[in-house]
């Protein structure tokens, strides 16, 4: 594994879904990033990106939660964010949300300058690549949307199950479609959100994967609740539990 | 299905749609058609810079022809003008219906020749003129389908995609003189053509939208396939076009950039079969071409969105329909559960400017925001964006900050519901105070027995939404104490 010279200290913002409702995902990812030789902080007063009121019309109130996030990252390391639409929040629409603030605004571009969806970095500036090994496995990979539009998360996730032998690919129909999520829209409409994950999830299930990844922990809820409801064993797992756990099953060399 | 079933009723979206997901025909139907679109489309545009260049010059226009929109309006207005076209200016449907009556009454037409026009539809034209004993043919295939049918289109630019060729055979030949039942679809296609065919002679006046107005010019651009279009604006003595105010282009050269845009989007089309460029009725010597010649410009809520510049990129909107052809929404929903005449996501962000926010509430939610409209958009409308604006505007009273500033829209804050206000608020004062959010942080995974097993429209189709057993912040801590990390 390549050392990183760049930056050694990052900081992760894990963001409220994975705090309090996925927290092995965050656990997982503090693990990979460990085990690639990055020392990680976590803020304890983090709390949420503010996309919940921003996409439901409440953007004062969002503006008040992700206020709350600026200082929290005083030094210039990376901000690794495990869930992409939250990354998606602090690269792009926290420097909006503080248009008419020049201070804020100072600060959200600085924290978006430096904020990374965790595959992205574990890719492309940590130089993921783990040796064989591993027993082979098959999995489908969904991308959540504004990670795919604005964290490039597809050719990302597709790269990073490349770097890790024996694991295949399996591509789904309608690959790049929404599984319905969408914050409050799965609660405002729910029928047309449910049809959206039931689609997504046959999908998945007609390629015959093993589980399917994400590296939205948003999308995962979605899409494992159906499932749990639908009774049915087919779970999907953040990526970093993936990839943690064909660390511990090949080395990390 | 009489003339008089499928009337225009927004606020019915949510019982529509739940309908239309019910209907499994509908469903793959719907969904075989867009997917045939969006392949079409995708290999129009095999190089995505290349798209994006081209699109930064579509929006480019788009926005400079709305940035100078009133004095464009008045250079076009002088300049058809000059070149013999009578222009009105209607601010309501029923204005605009009304200057049509007054034409149609004037020259004693008792049959009017319609190609495929939206803005059309906006004002129930055909409806209006039947109730004066006036006919109001159209003779886009596709209309004159839904026309017999006494149905609706259910999408802008193929507005009989929900109907099968079964359909349509029933249709011909119940309501056609003579017509076979046939599902053959070249068959079907002649037969409708001929009972068009007739009527082009007959009329006295040919109804058309319009694509792109020159201003410069005093041009109308009309792109459509079946050269009805060209028909209706040369045969008939009378040609009446009637298109949105917003609709203005400054030069001729600033149609190319939209016209390498449209079809690609619209159809997967390189071009279209027709590309008519109107410059005034038949002048002193020409062989063809109307006597007279009209051009009824709508606001109907268009200069709502002008007004507010937080909302004005809706108006760039140049009707391709690739945002609804890529929605997941509109896919399993299809175009008629909207209720509107443009369905889709341009319908749920352009709806609410045209018949106001309080029947349209449910629009701007019905989106997962999942995106794939602005990114097909061939003006880059960032209707995600839009969207929340939209959100925001019927939960929020104007006395309240807005940025951009905002005068109401008509029907704003139509959705504010207290429960939900306090619900934010609440949101708003756990997680933007550290050390609240700590203690709830603390207590929910404690509490997570009290998961109640219904949530709302949660639970529907999910199981309950449960705090894990131990937070990952109790996580971490452990791990610390453990050594780990
Ligand atoms: S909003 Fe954009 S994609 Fe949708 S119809 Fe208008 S121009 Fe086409």
């Amino acid at each position: 594994m390549k050392p990183n010279p760049a930056a050694t200290q990052v900081y992760l913002f894990a963001t409220c879904v994975i705090d309090l409702f996925s927290p092995q995902s965050g656990l997982d990812v503090v693990d990979v990033l460990e085990r690639l030789g990055v020392t990680v902080h976590f803020p304890e007063s983090q709390t949420c990106c503010g996309q919940p009121g921003y996409t439901t019309g409440f953007p004062e109130e969002a503006r008040r939660v992700a206020a709350a996030q600026l200082d929290l990252f005083p030094e210039p390391w990376p901000i690794i964010v495990p869930s992409g639409s939250c990354g998606g929040m602090l690269k792009h629409h926290w420097p909006k949300l503080f248009a008419d603030d020049a201070a804020r605004r100072a600060q959200a571009e600085n924290i978006a300058a430096r904020t990374y969806e965790f595959t992205d970095y574990v890719v492309n500036h940590l130089g993921l690549e783990l040796p064989s090994g591993a027993a082979p496995i098959k999995v489908a990979l969904h991308t959540s949307c504004s990670a795919r539009r604005e964290m490039n998360a597809l050719p990302n996730g597709r790269a990073a199950l490349a770097k890790l032998p024996g694991v295949e690919l399996l591509v789904h129909d309608h690959e790049s479609e929404c599984c319905g999520f969408g914050g409050t829209f799965s609660v405002k409409h729910p029928e047309i959100s449910a049809a959206m994950a039931a689609d997504k999830l046959d999908a998945i299930k007609a390629t015959g994967c093993d589980g399917f990844v994400s590296a939205d922990c948003g999308c995962l809820l979605n899409l494992n609740l159906t499932l749990e409801k639908r009774q049915d064993a087919l779970r999907g797992r953040h990526i970093a539990t993936l990839i943690r756990e064909r660390m511990a099953q090949g080395g990390t060399a | 299905m009489s003339a008089e079933a499928v009337t225009v009723r927004p606020e019915d979206f949510k019982l529509r749609s739940h309908e239309a997901l019910h209907d499994a025909h509908l469903r793959s139907s719907f969904r075989g058609a867009m997917d045939f679109l969006i392949e079409r489309r995708a290999l129009q545009f095999p190089d995505l810079q290349a798209f994006e260049r081209l699109r930064k010059m579509g929006e480019q226009v788009r926005q400079h022809a709305l940035n100078h929109l009133p004095d464009l309006l008045e250079t076009l207005e002088a300049n058809l003008t000059a070149r013999g076209v009578q222009v009105h200016w209607a601010e309501t449907p029923e204005d605009a219906n009304r200057i049509f009556l007054d034409i149609a009454q004037r020259h004693e037409a008792s049959l009017m020749v319609k190609g495929k026009s939206m803005v059309s539809e906006e004002i129930e034209l055909n409806h209006t003129m039947a109730a004066q004993d006036i006919e109001c043919l159209e003779t886009d295939m596709g209309e004159y389908i839904l026309q017999l049918d006494g149905d609706r289109p259910s999408h802008i630019i193929m507005p009989a995609i929900h109907k099968t060729k079964q359909d349509v055979a029933e249709i011909f030949h119940e309501h056609i003189n003579g017509a076979p039942l046939t599902d053959d679809v070249n068959e079907l296609i002649g037969i409708g053509r001929q009972a068009l065919r007739e009527k082009f002679g007959a009329a006295k006046i040919g109804v058309s939208g319009v694509n792109f107005m020159v201003a410069e010019t005093g041009t109308l651009v009309l792109v459509e396939n079946e050269g009805n279009g060209r028909l209706c604006t040369t045969v008939p003595d009378v040609h009446i076009a009637i298109t949105g105010i917003e609709k203005v282009v400054e030069k001729l050269e600033h149609v190319l950039p939209l016209y390498a845009l449209l079809p690609k989007s619209a159809t997967g089309q390189a071009v279209t079969t027709y590309l008519n460029i109107i410059s005034g009725p038949r002048r002193d010597g020409e062989k063809d071409g109307p006597q007279e010649m009209h051009l009824v410009l709508l606001d109907n809520g268009r200069t709502q969105a002008y007004r507010e510049t937080r909302y004005r990129a809706t108006l760039q909107c140049i009707r391709c329909g690739a945002c609804m052809n890529h929605c997941p929404v509109y896919t399993r929903v299809g175009g008629l559960s909207y209720g509107t005449t443009y369905p889709g996501p341009i319908g749920s962000i352009i709806s609410p400017h045209l018949v106001g926010l309080e029947s349209t509430r449910d629009l701007p939610t019905a989106s997962s925001l999942c995106g794939a409209c602005g990114e097909v958009c061939p003006v880059k409308i960032p209707i995600p964006d839009m969207l929340m604006k939209l959100r925001e505007a019927g939960r929020h009273s104007v006395t309240e900050s807005m940025t951009p500033p905002s005068q109401a829209l008509v029907g704003q804050g139509t959705v504010r519901r207290l429960g939900e206000v306090l619900a934010w608020k609440g949101w708003r004062l756990l997680y933007s105070n550290a050390a609240l959010y700590r203690l709830f942080a603390w207590l929910a995974p404690r509490l997570r027995w009290l998961t109640p097993p219904v949530q709302a429209g949660w639970t529907q189709s999910r199981a309950p939404l449960k705090p894990a057993p131990q937070s990952l912040r109790a996580m971490l801590a452990q791990r610390r104490r453990d050594g780990g990390g």
